[in-house]
C-alpha cells in the first residue's frame, strides 16, 4: 500500500433499532487508500468487525454513483461530507487527512426516525409524493409528444428541479429539519411543464399538507439545504412553492382542496 | 373560514403571517427613523416633540399604532410557535454541526429577535407608556415669533392635570404647547448603559434584517431573476447598514454632547 | 418438455397486433377480483405495477429498498431508443428491429424485437405525458441523439440521467396508484421464494429487512422485475444491493433460465484503483459519440505513460492508435458495445494499456473541445465529465479520460415466451430479468426502451389472458404450500445464520467475481471455463462450511442479507460456465476463444447454435437440462456483424 494512506479515528452512532438509545463508538480505520470512497472506507471497517464477530456498521447504499439516493451519512458536521455537490458514495478518502477524526451520525429528523445505526426510514417523502408528485395520465392514450412543445429555458428549469434523489440532505442539513427543498422541488418540476398544469394548485396543497402531518420542520429561508443539496437544488424552488400555495389557498376561488378518488 | 383556517395552521400559513408582520415592521422602521432624525435639529426638541404629539393624538396614527403593536406581538408569538415546533422535528440533536453552510444571522433569528423583543419592551416603557400614561413626561411651551421664525422654548406646568397640548397665536406669536418628550430622551441617552445597550439593539436589527427583509420576500413566493437582486440591495444596505447606523447614531451623538 | 415461444403467426408487422386481439380480457368489474405480485420497481416494475393498477386489478409491489425511486434503472444515463423518426433520417420501427436484431447477433426472437421497436414510440408519448423532461432543442420539441451500433439519431435523452427521469415517471405513476389504494407498497422487502400451488405461481415468501419478519403474500399471477445478475462478477456497474435471488429462487421451482453465459461487458467505465473497489462506475456510451478512443501505438510508450515519464498530451498525433476508428471505419468510435470492449482488452493485453495499472485505455476530448468548444462540451457531458473528476481527482477537459471495460447487463435471464410467462404458469419476468429481446448483445438506449415496454404495454395485455382463464376464485394464504415454503426459507436462513467460519461473505464474493471475470468475462474458452466450473464448486463448498455470518434474524442484518445473496451467485456461476461451455460459438457478448474470424471477431455458429439454451433445475448439485428453443429468422438475413 502506498505511503499516502490514511490512519483516521472515526465515531461512529451505534443504535440497535428505533426502541433503544443509541451511541457514539470509536473506530480506528488504518491503512486507508485516499482513492477509496467513503463508502469503500466504512466496507472496510464493516469487514474487520466481522472478523472479530462484531456487529457491523449499518449504513443505507445502492448504487453508489450518486444517483440512487439511498446513501446518507452526516460526516463532521455535513450531510454527504464536507465536499459540495456529491453524495457520501462519490466523497473521496483523499478529501480527508492523515489522523484526522471522523464524525459519522444519521439524518436527525424526527420524521426520520433511526433504524439502525446510520440508516433511517425516509418513507416520509414517499408518502408526500404520493400525496400528489405526479401528472395523472393512466397508460396509453396520451398525445404525440411532440404535440406539446415546451420551451427549451422552462425545460431545462423543470430539469434542475427534477434532478432531486429523494436523498434528505436537505431535512438533514436544516437547522429546521425541514422538507420544504424535497416538497418544492417536485412542486416546481410538475408546476412549471405544460403537462402539470392541470393539478398545479391541487399538487401544492396536498403535498404541503402530507408533508405538515409528517412533522417535519418550518423554512426560515437559511440556505442550508441548498449548500448541502448533492443536486444543487435551488431554494428558489421553495419560493415558486410558497407563491402556487399562496394562489391556491387565498387567491383561486375554484374548489381545489378535495380529491376524489376514482376506481382505479 | 375553515379554509382560511387552514391556510394559516399550515407551515406555509405561519411563514406568511411572519413575512407579512415582518415587512409591516420594516416599512414602520422607516417612518420611525425619518420621524427620530428630527432629533439632531438644534431646536430644543421643538420639530421632534411636535412631531411625538401628533403620533399620539392624530387618530388613524393612532389605529395604525396598534396594528403596530399587534404585530409585534403577533410576530414574536409565531416565532415562537415555529420554533417550538421546528425543535420537535429534531428531538435529537447532531454532535458535530457545521457553520460555513448558511450565514450566522439566518439561523441565529431567534436569539435575534429576542433581543430586540426586550429593547422593543424598554423602549416603549421608556417613550411610550411614561409619555402617554404617566406624568414623568414635563410640558415644554415653544413660542414661535411669526416675523422672525425665531422659536424661543421655556418648561410650562399646565394648570389641569388633564392638559394634553394646545395650539394658539397671540400677538403675531405662536405658542406650542406639548409635552418634553425631546427632554425623556436626553436624559435616557446620557446612560452609558442604555447607549450600549440601544447600540447593542441597532446591531441586532441590523442582522435581523439583513436575513430577515429577502427572507419574507422569499417566503411571500416573489422571488425573480431581475428584482431579486434589488430586493436584496435594499435589505442590505438600506435595512441592515444605513437604518441601524442612523439609529445608533442618535445616543452616541446625544451621549457624547450632553451638557 | 418442449418449449413453446407462442410467438403468433403471420407478417412480422401484425404479429402484436393480431396476438392482442386473441388475447381474452378479464372484465373491468372483475379485475378488482385479482391479485397481482410485481417483485421490484425499477423501470419494468413500476410501470407494469401502476399500468396493471390503473386497469384495476389490486397490485402487491415489493421492493428491497427503502424506496421504490431507488430500483438501478435510475443509474441509466444515456437514453432511450424510439424509432420516432423525428430526425428525418430513415428511422423506422423496421429499422429499429433490424438493428436490434443484428445488434443481438442473431441471437433474439424476431418477433418479440419488432413488438418492442413497435411499442417504443408510445413509450415516449407516455413518459412526456407525465412531466419526463426530455433534452428540447429552442423549438420546444424534443432533442434526439445517436447511439452505438445505429447510424440514425433516435435515441431520447435526459442530460445524462434519463434513467432517472424515466424511473421517477415511473414511480410517479406508482404512486398515485398507491394514494388511489390500488397499490399496496412493502418496501425493504426481499423476496425469498416463490410459492407454487397446483403447479402455478400463486404467491411469494419475502423477508422484511428491517425487522427480518418472515411473510407470505399471495396473487393470482407473479411478476419478477428484478434485474440483472451482474453482480456475479463482484465488480459491476450495477448496485450492491442488485441481485438474483428472487430470479434464481424462481429457477429452482421450474423457471427455465435462458442464455445465462449471455453478459454485456460495457466498453466505457472508469478503471480499477485497487482491491477495496466496490463497484464499477459507467461514463455513457454517449461519450463516444464525440470522444475518440485510443492507446498508444508502441508497448514502450505505454510503459512510459505508466510510470508517468510521458504525460497523453505529449505524444504526437502518429504515436496514437485511434484503433476504433483505424478498424472499423464506418461505424468508427460508435461501434456496438461487445465490439469496442474486446478491442481496449485487446489493447491492454498487447502491453498499450495506460494509466498507472496499465488496464485502461484513453477516450480523448481533445479534438472536441476544439472543434466545439468547451461549453458546448460541458453542455452535453458535464454532469458526467464532474462524474469522472469526482472519481479519479483528474480534469478531463484537460487530459484525456481513462477507461476499461466492465460487466454492465445481463441479456440472460429467466426464460419467458411472447407473453413474456415463464415456464412456470402464472409466473412473468419482465425487464432486464428476463431473457427475451437483446439477443446475445444489447445496444444502448435498449434497456430502458425494454424495461418499459414489458411493464407499460405489454404485460397489461398478456397478463388478462392469463388471469381471464384462471378465473377469480382468490387465493389462501392458508393453502399448505404457503406454510412449507415459508419453513423452508426459514431453515435456509437458519443454516446461514449458523455459519460462524473465517472468511467474510464479501471475500467469497470477491474470489467469484475474480474467477468469473478470468474465465467466463470478455473471452472465453473451454479450458478455462472447465477450471472456473471445479473454482465456483469448491468455493461454493468453502462459503457453506467458512462463510461468517454475524446477528439474527429478527434485526437489520447486512450480513445476512448478503450472505443469502451470495449463496446464489455461487450456484448460478457455475449455470453460467455450464452454458458458456456448451455454447461453443462466439456471438456478441459471448466470445468464445476458439471460434473467431481470421480478423479476430465473434464467429458464429449458426447451424448448430441458432437457439436459445433455456436449462432446467433438476435438484442440488445435479447438472442441469438444457433445452433449446429454436430461433426461425423470416425477416433478417443472417451475416457475419460487420461495421466497418
Amino acid at each position: 500500500m502506498s505511503a499516502n494512506n490514511l490512519n483516521l479515528t472515526l465515531k461512529v452512532w451505534r443504535q440497535k433499532n428505533a426502541q433503544t438509545a443509541g451511541k457514539f463508538v470509536t473506530y480506528k480505520a488504518e491503512n486507508i487508500s485516499p482513492d477509496m470512497s467513503f463508502l469503500e472506507m466504512l466496507d472496510v471497517v464493516n469487514e474487520s468487525l466481522v472478523h472479530k464477530g462484531e456487529d457491523p456498521i449499518h449504513f443505507d447504499h445502492d448504487c453508489r454513483e450518486g444517483i440512487c439516493g439511498m446513501c446518507s451519512l452526516y460526516i463532521n458536521g455535513h450531510p454527504h461530507g464536507p465536499k459540495r455537490a456529491i453524495t457520501t458514495c462519490q466523497l473521496h478518502m483523499r478529501s480527508f487527512h492523515d489522523g484526522q477524526t471522523i464524525t459519522i451520525e444519521p439524518w436527525r429528523a424526527s420524521p426520520f426516525p433511526v433504524i439502525k445505526d446510520l440508516a433511517v426510514d425516509r418513507s416520509a417523502f414517499d408518502r408526500i409524493q404520493q400525496a400528489g408528485g405526479y401528472v395523472s395520465v393512466n397508460t396509453g392514450g396520451v398525445p404525440d409528444a411532440n404535440e406539446i412543445p415546451i420551451p427549451k429555458v422552462i425545460a431545462d428549469e423543470a430539469f434542475n428541479s427534477a434532478t432531486c434523489i429523494g436523498c434528505g440532505a436537505c431535512v438533514a442539513a436544516c437547522k429546521n429539519a425541514s422538507a420544504m427543498l424535497f416538497v418544492s422541488a417536485k412542486v416546481t418540476q410538475l408546476g412549471m411543464l405544460p403537462q402539470g398544469q392541470p393539478e398545479r394548485y391541487r399538487r401544492v396543497q396536498s403535498m404541503v399538507a402530507q408533508m405538515d402531518a409528517e412533522g417535519f420542520g418550518n423554512c426560515t429561508n437559511t440556505g442550508a439545504c441548498e449548500a448541502e443539496c448533492p443536486k444543487e437544488i435551488k431554494m428558489t424552488n421553495i419560493s415558486r412553492m410558497n407563491n402556487d400555495y399562496f394562489s391556491a389557498k387565498l387567491f383561486r376561488s375554484e374548489e381545489l382542496h378535495e380529491q376524489s378518488q376514482g376506481e382505479g | 373560514m375553515s379554509e382560511f383556517k387552514e391556510t394559516f395552521n399550515s407551515s406555509l400559513g405561519k411563514k406568511l403571517i411572519m413575512a407579512l408582520t415582518g415587512l409591516f415592521l420594516c416599512t414602520f422602521l422607516i417612518v420611525h427613523l425619518g420621524g427620530n432624525l428630527l432629533l439632531f435639529k438644534n431646536d430644543d426638541g421643538y420639530a421632534f416633540n411636535v412631531y411625538a404629539n401628533f403620533l399620539t393624538h392624530f387618530p388613524p396614527i393612532e389605529v395604525i399604532a396598534y396594528i403596530l403593536y399587534l404585530c409585534i406581538l403577533v410576530h414574536t408569538l409565531y416565532a415562537i410557535i415555529l420554533t417550538v415546533k421546528n425543535r420537535k422535528a429534531r428531538p435529537v440533536g447532531y454532535a458535530v454541526t457545521a457553520s460555513d453552510n448558511a450565514s450566522w444571522n439566518s439561523k441565529n433569528m431567534g436569539l435575534l429577535g429576542s433581543i430586540l423583543f426586550l429593547f422593543i419592551v424598554i423602549h416603549m416603557n421608556d417613550f411610550w407608556y411614561n409619555y402617554k400614561y404617566t406624568d414623568k413626561v414635563g410640558f415644554k411651551e415653544y413660542r414661535t415669533d411669526l416675523s422672525s421664525g425665531i422659536t424661543q422654548s421655556a418648561d410650562f406646568m399646565p394648570a389641569s392635570a388633564k392638559f394634553e397640548n394646545s395650539v394658539s397665536t397671540e400677538n403675531n406669536t405662536e405658542i406650542v404647547r406639548v409635552k418634553d418628550l425631546h427632554a425623556r430622551v436626553q436624559h435616557s441617552f446620557g446612560n452609558l448603559i442604555y447607549v450600549i445597550f440601544y447600540v447593542i439593539a441597532m446591531v441586532a436589527v441590523a442582522f435581523h434584517l439583513k436575513h430577515g427583509f429577502q427572507s419574507a420576500f422569499r417566503t411571500l413566493g416573489w422571488v425573480h431573476r431581475k428584482y431579486t437582486p434589488i430586493v436584496e440591495f435594499i435589505g442590505t444596505w438600506f435595512f441592515a447598514i444605513i437604518m441601524p447606523i442612523g439609529f445608533a447614531l442618535m445616543p452616541i451623538v446625544y451621549y457624547f454632547t450632553r451638557s | 418438455m418442449t418449449l413453446d415461444a407462442k410467438i403468433p403467426a403471420g407478417p412480422i408487422a401484425e404479429k402484436w397486433s393480431k396476438h392482442k386481439f386473441n388475447l381474452k380480457l378479464v372484465n373491468p368489474a372483475n379485475k378488482r377480483k385479482y391479485d397481482i405480485i410485481v417483485v421490484g420497481t425499477g423501470l419494468a416494475g413500476a410501470s407494469a405495477a401502476a399500468s396493471l393498477a390503473e386497469l384495476g386489478y389490486n397490485v402487491k409491489a415489493f421492493c428491497f429498498q427503502d424506496s421504490p425511486r431507488r430500483a438501478h434503472s435510475i443509474a441509466a444515463q444515456g437514453g432511450i431508443n424510439a424509432a420516432k423518426n423525428y430526425r428525418n433520417d430513415g428511422d423506422s420501427i423496421y429499422r429499429l428491429f433490424y438493428d436490434t436484431v443484428k445488434g443481438g447477433d442473431y441471437r433474439s426472437r424476431e418477433g418479440n424485437v419488432y413488438r418492442l421497436a413497435e411499442v417504443s414510440v408510445n413509450i415516449i408519448d407516455q413518459c412526456v405525458a407525465q412531466g419526463v423532461p426530455f433534452a428540447r432543442e429552442y423549438g420546444g420539441l424534443l432533442d434526439n441523439r445517436s447511439f452505438g451500433g445505429a447510424q440514425v439519431s433516435r435515441t431520447f435523452y435526459a442530460r445524462g440521467q434519463t434513467g432517472q427521469q424515466l424511473l421517477l415517471g415511473a414511480y410517479s405513476a406508482l404512486n398515485r396508484q398507491i394514494e388511489a389504494g390500488k397499490v399496496k407498497m412493502y418496501t425493504r422487502s426481499e423476496m425469498l421464494d416463490l410459492v407454487m400451488v397446483d403447479g402455478k405461481a400463486q404467491g411469494i415468501v419475502t423477508r422484511n429487512l428491517e425487522n427480518g419478519k418472515i411473510e407470505t403474500h399471495s396473487g393470482h399471477a407473479v411478476l419478477l422485475c428484478t434485474g440483472g445478475y451482474g453482480n456475479v462478477f463482484y465488480l459491476s456497474t450495477n448496485a450492491m444491493g442488485c441481485n438474483v435471488t428472487a430470479a434464481w429462487r424462481a429457477h429452482k421451482r421450474g423457471a427455465f433460465f435462458g442464455n445465462p453465459c449471455y453478459t454485456q461487458i460495457h466498453p466505457t467505465c472508469i478503471p480499477v484503483t485497487g482491491d477495496h473497489q466496490s463497484k464499477l462506475t459507467l461514463m455513457s456510451e454517449s461519450l463516444r459519440n464525440d470522444g475518440r478512443v485510443w492507446a498508444p501505438k508502441t508497448v514502450e510508450l505505454a510503459q512510459k505513460l505508466r510510470k508517468g515519464e510521458l504525460k497523453a498530451a505529449d505524444l504526437k498525433e502518429e504515436d496514437r492508435d485511434y484503433f476504433l476508428e483505424r478498424k472499423y471505419p464506418a461505424f468508427g468510435n460508435l461501434v456496438p458495445r461487445d465490439v469496442a470492449s474486446r478491442n481496449g482488452k485487446e489493447m491492454v493485453d498487447e502491453g498499450r494499456g495506460v494509466g498507472t495499472t496499465g488496464i485502461a485505455v484513453f477516450l480523448d476530448f481533445a479534438d472536441a473541445i476544439k472543434r466545439l468548444g468547451e461549453d458546448a462540451v460541458r453542455a452535453k457531458y458535464g454532469n458526467l465529465f464532474d462524474m469522472y473528476y469526482q472519481i479519479t481527482d483528474e480534469n478531463p477537459y484537460k487530459v484525456p479520460m481513462r477507461i476499461y471495460p466492465a460487466v454492465h447487463y445481463t441479456m440472460g435471464g429467466l426464460w419467458v415466451d411472447y407473453n413474456l410467462m415463464t415456464t412456470i404458469p402464472g409466473l412473468y419476468a419482465l425487464g432486464e430479468c428476463n431473457f427475451s429481446d437483446h439477443g446475445a448483445n444489447r445496444l444502448g438506449a435498449s434497456a430502458l426502451m425494454q424495461g418499459l415496454a414489458d411493464g407499460y404495454f405489454v404485460i397489461p395485455y398478456t397478463v388478462g389472458d392469463y388471469l381471464a382463464k384462471l378465473g377469480p376464485k382468490p387465493v389462501d394464504t392458508n393453502h399448505p404450500a404457503f406454510e412449507q415454503t415459508k419453513k423452508e426459507v426459514e431453515e435456509r436462513i437458519n443454516k446461514l445464520l449458523a455459519l460462524k467460519g473465517t472468511k467474510t461473505v464479501d471475500e467469497i464474493h470477491r474470489q467469484l467475481g475474480h474467477i468469473m471475470w478470468e474465465y467466463c468475462g470478455m473471452a472465453r474458452n473451454e479450458e478455462g471455463l472447465k477450471k472456473a466450473k471445479g473454482m465456483i464448486q469448491e468455493l461454493r463448498a468453502d462459503f457453506w462450511k467458512n462463510a461468517i455470518v454475524l446477528g439474527e434474524n429478527e434485526e437489520f442484518n447486512m450480513s445476512l442479507e448478503k450472505a443469502g445473496r451470495v449463496a446464489d451467485f455461487l450456484e448460478l456461476g457455475e449455470l453460467m460456465v455450464d452454458d458458456a461451455l456448451m455454447r461453443k460459438e462466439s456471438c456478441g457478448g459471448h466470445f468464445r476463444i476458439e471460434s473467431q474470424t481470421d480478423e479476430g471477431e465473434a464467429k458464429r455458429d449458426d447451424e448448430n447454435f441458432a437457439f436459445v439454451a433455456a436449462w432446467e433445475y433438476k435438484g442440488d448439485n445435479q447438472p442441469e437440462e438444457l433445452h433449446k428453443e429454436e430461433l426461425v429468422f423470416e425477416e433478417v438475413h443472417l451475416t457475419q456483424r460487420s461495421y466497418k
